[in-house]
Formats: C-alpha cells, sequence, structure tokens
C-alpha cells in the first residue's frame, strides 16, 4: 500500500458564510464556495476535469450530482459522494486519489449542504438504524450516551463532567467570535453553558453545535506542478478513513470511550504523514465538535492526550489559540454548524488558510503552521475521516 | 380434565385521580383512580403483556393456540392475536382468533378456548382479553373506565389450577352501550332501564340457569365474579340471586383500576385466583349483549403457581399518578400533541417481515462458532466472522441493567417530551440492546439500573402502526 503523502497539492480552496442561509439555496451555496476557490487557485471554471461533490441531505437523495453540475455549468465527470458526517472529506478524499492515480491534473472537491429548508432545528430523528430500532433517535440523544459514560467512568459527577465538556464550547466560541464566516461569533462564559436548557442530557444548548447552511471546496492538483500555480499550496499529507465495525449502541463489550474509527483513521494518516507525536508535531488541528464530548474524545482517541486526562489539559488552556496544540481555532462546528457536506471541507479550509498565513482575522493566526489536521466524525456505526496537510514537500 | 393452567394479567403503570378528572371538569369525583394506558400502549400491546405474565415459568412450545378479545382492538382488518402471538414468541403452527364487538368478548374467548381444548382440536390455549374503550368526556363512564388486560391458559392434559364445571349463556340484542362503526366514544341509553333490563336481567337468567342446572346452592359459592358497570349494580345482582354482599361477592376495582371492558371479568377472575384457596367454587358471570356464566372450581394445584405471575396484585400495586387531566386526554389521544422531530425512516411491510425475528419476537443471534451474542440479529458474527452460523435466541423475557443512558428532549411528543436512550446490558450473554425507556420518572434513570422489555406501539406511518419492543424499570 502506497502512502499519498506529497502526492496531491491543494491549490485554491472557497468557504461561504456559514448559518441560516435563508438568502441561498444549495445552487447558491455551491456557486459561491466553487467561485473563491477558482479564484484562489487563479484557474478558469473550464480548466476543472473532474469533481467530487459531497452533500447528504440534498433535495431526496438519487439525483447524483445534479446541484453540483447544474449551478456551475460544468461538462466533466462529476461524482456525487455521501458518508454520513465525513462526506465533505469524502469529496476531498476521492478527489486526491483521482489526481493521484495521474487520471486528472485539475479537479475540484465540493461538499454543500442545505439544512434551513426543512423546517426544523435538528438533523430530525430516523437515520441508519432502520424504522423501529431509530423511531426516536437523534444525534444529540446518541453523542450524550458518550458523556454518561465518560463521566461515570472517571468518576466525574455529571456537574463535574459537564464543567470539563463546558470549557471546550467557551474555547470554541472564543474562537468563532473572531471568524467572520462563522454562523455564531459570541463569546460565551462558563456560567452560560452551565445554566443552558438542556437538549439530551446531560449535553446543555452550548454542548451542541448548531444547525447551519454552507458549502466549501477546494481545487487540487499533483503536488509536482502545484507552484506552477502558485507560491504556497498546500500538501497532502496523510488520509485516514475507517468505520466502526457494529453499531456502538448494540455492540457486544464496547465501552463507549475507545473508538475504533478514531483510533484507526487517525493513525492511517499519522503514519502516512510520519507523525509519530501528534500532540507535540501537529500545529493546528480542525476535528468533529460536533457535540462538545466529541471534541473530549477525540482527545483522547487520537493520541492528543492520554485517556481519562482531557480534563487536565483543557483546564490547562493546551488547546486553546495560545496553547500547545490549537483545536479549532475557527470555532468549530459548536461556531459554524455542521452542514454535513460541507463540514469537512471547511476544517480544511482553516488548515490551509492558517498555513498560508492567511487566516481570517489577524488575531487568530497562528505562528508557524507546518503540519495541520481537519477531521470528521458521524455515524452510526462511527466513521471517521483525517486529513493531514503539510506546507512543504517531504 | 381440562380448566386453567396459569393465569396472568397486565395493568398499566399510570393511575388517574378520578379527583383530577372531576376537577377538570368542574363536577362530582366518583372517587378513587382508574389505569390508563399510556401513549405507547393499546390493546395488542396489553394483551402481550398478560400473555407473557401468564406464560411466566411456563413452557412456550406448548402453546398451539391463542385467542385475542377486545372491544378495541388497534386494527379492523388485521388479526391481533397473530402479531401477539408473535410478540410473545410462540410457535406459528397453532391456531390465533380474535373475539370481538361485545363486552362478552372475553368469557367468548374463554368458552371457545375450553372448547377447542376439550374437542381436541387444541391442547393448550391461551385467551387473553384486553380493553381501553374511552368515554365521553366528562361523563361517569370516563371516570369509570380503565384499561388493563387478562391472560388464561387453558388446557387439557396439565394440571389445572382451576377446572370449569359448567356454564350457562343467554343471548340479548339491544342498545344499551354500543359503538358504532364509526364512534370513537361509547353510547349508551338511560342508566335505569339498562341495568334493570340489560344487566340485572340477563345476568340474573344466566348466574340462576346455570345454578339451577347445576343444582348449586348460593351458600356453597365462595367468590362470586360479577362483571358490572358499578358497584351498585353489582351489589344489586348479587343480592337478587342469593348471595352475600360483603362475603360472598369479589372486588369489582372500581376503587383501584375501573371497569376494564371486555377483559374485566377475566381480570376479576384472576384476582379471584390469586387469593384463592384449593376446593373453593366460583361463579364467573361477564355481561354483554347476553351474559355468560361459568362454575369454577379451585383445585389443590392453586397454591403451586403462586406469586410466579404478577397478576393483578402486582401490577396494582405497581403504579405512577398522571399528574393532570391534559396528559390522560393526550395519552388516549383526545387531543393532538405536537409530535417531536420529524420522522425519516418510513416503515415498509415486506422490511418489516423480513424483520420479525428480531423486532416482533425479539430474538438475538448467538454465534454457534463462538458463542458471542448480538442483538439485533447478525448474520456475520461480529466476535469470530463466521457467515450464517447461529441460532437465534429470546432476550425478550430477559432483565438487564443500564449500560450507559441520555434524556432527550428533542424526539419527544409534546405529552412527553423527554426520551430517554438507554444502551441495555442484558443478563443473557451480556448482550447490548439499544432502546428507549418507557413508563419511568427519567430523572430516576442511573447507570446500572435494572430494567426489563415490555412491547409497545412505536409510531404510526405508511398507514401502519410499528411495534417494537422498550425497556421500563422493572415493575
Amino acid at each position: 500500500m502506497e502512502s499519498i503523502k506529497d502526492k496531491v497539492a491543494i491549490i485554491g480552496m472557497g468557504c461561504t458564510k456559514f448559518g441560516e442561509r435563508w438568502d441561498a439555496g444549495l445552487d447558491d451555496l455551491a456557486i459561491e464556495a466553487a467561485y473563491e476557490a477558482f479564484e484562489d487557485a487563479g484557474i478558469d471554471p473550464a480548466d476543472i476535469q473532474a469533481g467530487w461533490f459531497g452533500t447528504v441531505t440534498a433535495p431526496t437523495t438519487g439525483i447524483g450530482a445534479t446541484h453540483a453540475i447544474n449551478p456551475l455549468k460544468l461538462r466533466i465527470p462529476m461524482t456525487r459522494v455521501e458518508n454520513w458526517c465525513i462526506t465533505g472529506h469524502e469529496a476531498l478524499r476521492n478527489a486526491c486519489f483521482g489526481v493521484a492515480s495521474g487520471m486528472y491534473d485539475i479537479v475540484l472537491a465540493l461538499g454543500v449542504e442545505k439544512l434551513k429548508d426543512t423546517g426544523f432545528p435538528g438533523l430530525g430523528t430516523g437515520r441508519g438504524m432502520g424504522p423501529v430500532l431509530e423511531a426516536r433517535r437523534t444525534s444529540p440523544g446518541s453523542f450524550a450516551l458518550i458523556a454518561t459514560r465518560y463521566f461515570y467512568t472517571y468518576d466525574l459527577s455529571p456537574e463535574e463532567g459537564k464543567r470539563v465538556i463546558g470549557k471546550i464550547a467557551v474555547k470554541n466560541h472564543y474562537n468563532g467570535s473572531m471568524c467572520p464566516k462563522a454562523h455564531f461569533r459570541n463569546k460565551i462564559t462558563l456560567e452560560q453553558v452551565l445554566n443552558a436548557p438542556i437538549i439530551a442530557w446531560p449535553l446543555g444548548l452550548f454542548d451542541c453545535c448548531g444547525n447551519s447552511d454552507g458549502a466549501a471546496a477546494a481545487v487540487l492538483v499533483p503536488a509536482k506542478i502545484a507552484k506552477d500555480f502558485r507560491k504556497d499550496p498546500v500538501y497532502i499529507k496523510g488520509l485516514g478513513q475507517s468505520f466502526d465495525p457494529l453499531l456502538p449502541h448494540t455492540r457486544p463489550g464496547f465501552d463507549w470511550l475507545t473508538w475504533d474509527a478514531l483510533v484507526d483513521s487517525s493513525h492511517q494518516a499519522y503514519e502516512q504523514a510520519g507523525i509519530k507525536n501528534p500532540r507535540e508535531e501537529l500545529d493546528i488541528a480542525e476535528v468533529h465538535d460536533c457535540f462538545t464530548i466529541t471534541e473530549l474524545i477525540i482527545y483522547e482517541n487520537f493520541g492528543f492526550c492520554p485517556r481519562g486526562k482531557a480534563k487536565e489539559d483543557i483546564d490547562a488552556g493546551f488547546f486553546e489559540l495560545t496553547g500547545g496544540l490549537p483545536v479549532n481555532a475557527d470555532g468549530g462546528l459548536k461556531c459554524f454548524g455542521h452542514p454535513v457536506g460541507a463540514s469537512g471541507l471547511r476544517m480544511t479550509y482553516e488548515v490551509y488558510k492558517q498555513m498560508q498565513g492567511k487566516a481570517q482575522s489577524p488575531e487568530r493566526q497562528l505562528k508557524d503552521v507546518r503540519f495541520g489536521l481537519s477531521h470528521t466524525f458521524g455515524g452510526p456505526p462511527q466513521v471517521s475521516a483525517v486529513a493531514i496537510l503539510g506546507r512543504e514537500l517531504g | 380434565m381440562s380448566g386453567i393452567i396459569s393465569y396472568g394479567a397486565y395493568i398499566p403503570l399510570w393511575r388517574l385521580s378520578r379527583d383530577v378528572i372531576a376537577a377538570g371538569w368542574g363536577r362530582a369525583s366518583l372517587g378513587g383512580e382508574r389505569s390508563v394506558a399510556n401513549n405507547d400502549e393499546d390493546t395488542v400491546t396489553m394483551a402481550v403483556e398478560a400473555v407473557l405474565d401468564c406464560l411466566n415459568n411456563v413452557d412456550r412450545g406448548i402453546v398451539d393456540g391463542l385467542y385475542f378479545a377486545s372491544t378495541t382492538a388497534p386494527f379492523r382488518e388485521k388479526q391481533c392475536a397473530a402479531l401477539v402471538a408473535a410478540a410473545a414468541d410462540l410457535r406459528t403452527d397453532i391456531i390465533t382468533m380474535d373475539f370481538s364487538n361485545s363486552l362478552r368478548a372475553g368469557t367468548a374467548a374463554l368458552r371457545a378456548a375450553l372448547d377447542a381444548v376439550n374437542s381436541g382440536s387444541a391442547e393448550n390455549v391461551v385467551v387473553v382479553a384486553a380493553d381501553s374503550r374511552l368515554a365521553y368526556p366528562r361523563s361517569d363512564y370516563e371516570q369509570n373506565f380503565g384499561d388493563g388486560a387478562a391472560a388464561l391458559l387453558v388446557s387439557r392434559n396439565h394440571t389445572p389450577v382451576a377446572t370449569v364445571e359448567a356454564s350457562y349463556s343467554v343471548s340479548n340484542d339491544m342498545y344499551d352501550v354500543w359503538r358504532l362503526d364509526k364512534d370513537i366514544f361509547v353510547q349508551s341509553w338511560e342508566d335505569r332501564f339498562i341495568i334493570e333490563h340489560g344487566y340485572l336481567e340477563n345476568m340474573s337468567k344466566a348466574i340462576s340457569g346455570l345454578m339451577k342446572r347445576q343444582d348449586l346452592k348460593a351458600e356453597s359459592v365462595n367468590k362470586a365474579i360479577f362483571y358490572a358497570p358499578n358497584v351498585r349494580a353489582q351489589q344489586t345482582l348479587a343480592r337478587q340471586v342469593g348471595l352475600d354482599v360483603k362475603t360472598q361477592l369479589q372486588d369489582l376495582l372500581m376503587g383501584s383500576l375501573g371497569v376494564c371492558g371486555s377483559a374485566h371479568a377475566l381480570i376479576m377472575l384472576v384476582a379471584a385466583l390469586e387469593e384463592a384457596k384449593g376446593g373453593e367454587t366460583f361463579l364467573l358471570a361477564s355481561y354483554g349483549d347476553g351474559s355468560d356464566a361459568f362454575l369454577i372450581k379451585v383445585t389443590e394445584a392453586v397454591g403451586k403457581i403462586k406469586g410466579k405471575q404478577r397478576g393483578v396484585k402486582g401490577f396494582l400495586n405497581s403504579k405512577r399518578s398522571l399528574p393532570s387531566y391534559e396528559r390522560y386526554l393526550s395519552y388516549r389521544g383526545l387531543v393532538e400533541p405536537q409530535p417531536g422531530e420529524p420522522f425519516r425512516l418510513f416503515p415498509s411491510s415486506s422490511a418489516s417481515w423480513r424483520e420479525r425475528n428480531w423486532a416482533i419476537r425479539f430474538h438475538g443471534s448467538r454465534c454457534k462458532n463462538c458463542g458471542l451474542i448480538t442483538f439485533p440479529i447478525q448474520r456475520v458474527c461480529y466476535g469470530c466472522r463466521s457467515k450464517d452460523n447461529y441460532e437465534e435466541v429470546r432476550l425478550s423475557d430477559k432483565r438487564g441493567t443500564v449500560y450507559t443512558f441520555s434524556l432527550d428532549t428533542l424526539a419527544g411528543r409534546s405529552d412527553d417530551p423527554m426520551v430517554p436512550h438507554i444502551v441495555i446490558e442484558s443478563e443473557l450473554g451480556k448482550t447490548r440492546i439499544y432502546s428507549i425507556m418507557t413508563d419511568c420518572d427519567p430523572s430516576e434513570i442511573k447507570i446500572g439500573m435494572s430494567v426489563e422489555m415490555t412491547f409497545r406501539r412505536m409510531y404510526e406511518g405508511a398507514g401502519m402502526y410499528n411495534y417494537f419492543w422498550k425497556c421500563r424499570p422493572v415493575r
């Protein structure tokens, strides 16, 4: 098995303003993200040779890549991809493979999601397990199962546990407050988090990400020609993807703490990228904070900190902008919401811009970002995708 | 000798004080409380509960018939008995039948089951009756009615706890209480007429006819188990047929339960059997479009099965109070709750049919190679990847403990806004089950708490009611 390392480069990216985009439909969001990416890459839309389009809820499935092809007026091979919450990363991953295979030289990875045309605030119930098992399952209801078990295992009272994960919400909102494209740009206090209404106990309002519309896009080329397009391309160093083998809800012996998909996908990507110690070697990580507890278990499953020890790093500010490993420097899903097909590319956009020293709002710009990680996580059963990016070849 | 070899009952957890109903309308309370089925219960789910109670400690493989009786079946066209039998995980080469339309449906099913075992067309038949009748809001019936179910296992070859010695029936056509095919609520004619010429006349005709034919003296009756629409009518009847109200009359359960339609006579019989001693004589009589009367002898075997069922007593003692009349209206579908988040997966008849063994029978798979049990049934083993090498195991009668849980406020109906999501670790092979908890106070849920499974109606979609198993705190 070959590594993807240094075979593909990103030469342009785009990202819409995320939020309740009552003004924009799926097509408008696609245009907004794709045209920013074309401009950033310095190419004409007609230069694109192939595309991968990620969306999940687009007006019924089974209509392929219509919502990418039609608005952009492209005449190219375009494939729709859909894989739970990692859909944006799947567009990126498959576009990388298209380039790495040698089949195409300039491709588009596009992720778009229009969630705010459904008339309800959540993702809805009844996805994934079949009608009877799913009858009342929601995403917050399922992710909250992790928090209950985590608190129990590490002997945290619900109050203590909520303070620990609540600090993640405070951090991400602080970061998002400086990000013009974020949906939510309000700073919050721990007291606000703890006093917010319960969504799915033990998770409260601020433990949950919002529901937003958004899109993001990337233009990819073979690494060896990337500098023909721009002086500061960003290179793909590793791509991991893995599923848990069975629904966590019914999986024998599952402890709700060790997630195979997280462990395997991150290890695949670390190995390809040559990363031995992610805590030390990564300069930024954009991870799937759909809920605060999710970000916490990602720390522990990605090797950012030892198991059961996330609390110490959270208390010490290790994952803040000024800490050892800034996580979700743009505010994460907490502030961008989770337009499912777009999220993986939106996170990658943040890593890309940070590497180029072009983070939106200079006060958020991290110093000397050489290696960065973007990650999405969904299910059930859980599926996780990791992309590691680097500033230099080699 | 043929007879009843086991019995069981089911009474919903929820009770509504009649004072609460009365306060809702600013009228007088009849006192006491009534049972109210939860918003995920109907006569099928209550029947399943009663059957499982009845078959506790009975080999389900011996059952070769199930008769379901109700005036409030969830289906007009589609048998309930077949669904109840499947949820109870009975064999499929059995006789199933529904009895309906009359408050006598419960005793009609009992008589048919006795005839079946006596004639030899079946060996062991479960009779189950369940009802959840709706009364006009503000009416006396609204306070009087209750929801519940009872089940009897009738057998030819096993030692009976009670034998049915004789019966006597009277048929009577009359509009006394009725529902047209389009009615939601029970209609009735003036009480004085229907008690005198309906209830008293027909019940006493059947009871006296039976006593006379069997040469049964009133003083040899240990318990007179008389269905009645209210306590006064029951006592008047007892006096008319020469019985002593204080010592011989089985409690109508009006104060603690309410009258449960076609199930009520059988519920009272179960309650009587729970307290019975060998050698006692029971007179059972039900009413509805005439009357059925039975002469029942309790055998010494009655002592042997005591405590093996929860029965009427067990379920009556396990209860929670509905806090408001509005909640009752919503639980019974009389006001429309605002639905939770929209449901994206619609049921499919063919998919449900394929999934029946885990979704209705609640089977998991046990790998014949490594022994791992998984729910739902897995064709490829999670433990060892053996393919199609498993046997099915029943999980519905196993208890479990809460492994982890959450309390979701997004997906619930407005009358039950908090949905407890539970990951259960079953006592059978530590099998993990994902389930919603019902009949509980969400604030009392803890990791490690003991739960049991309960068959419930999940939701309506694609023109179908969909059933599945939930869990509840052990009752």
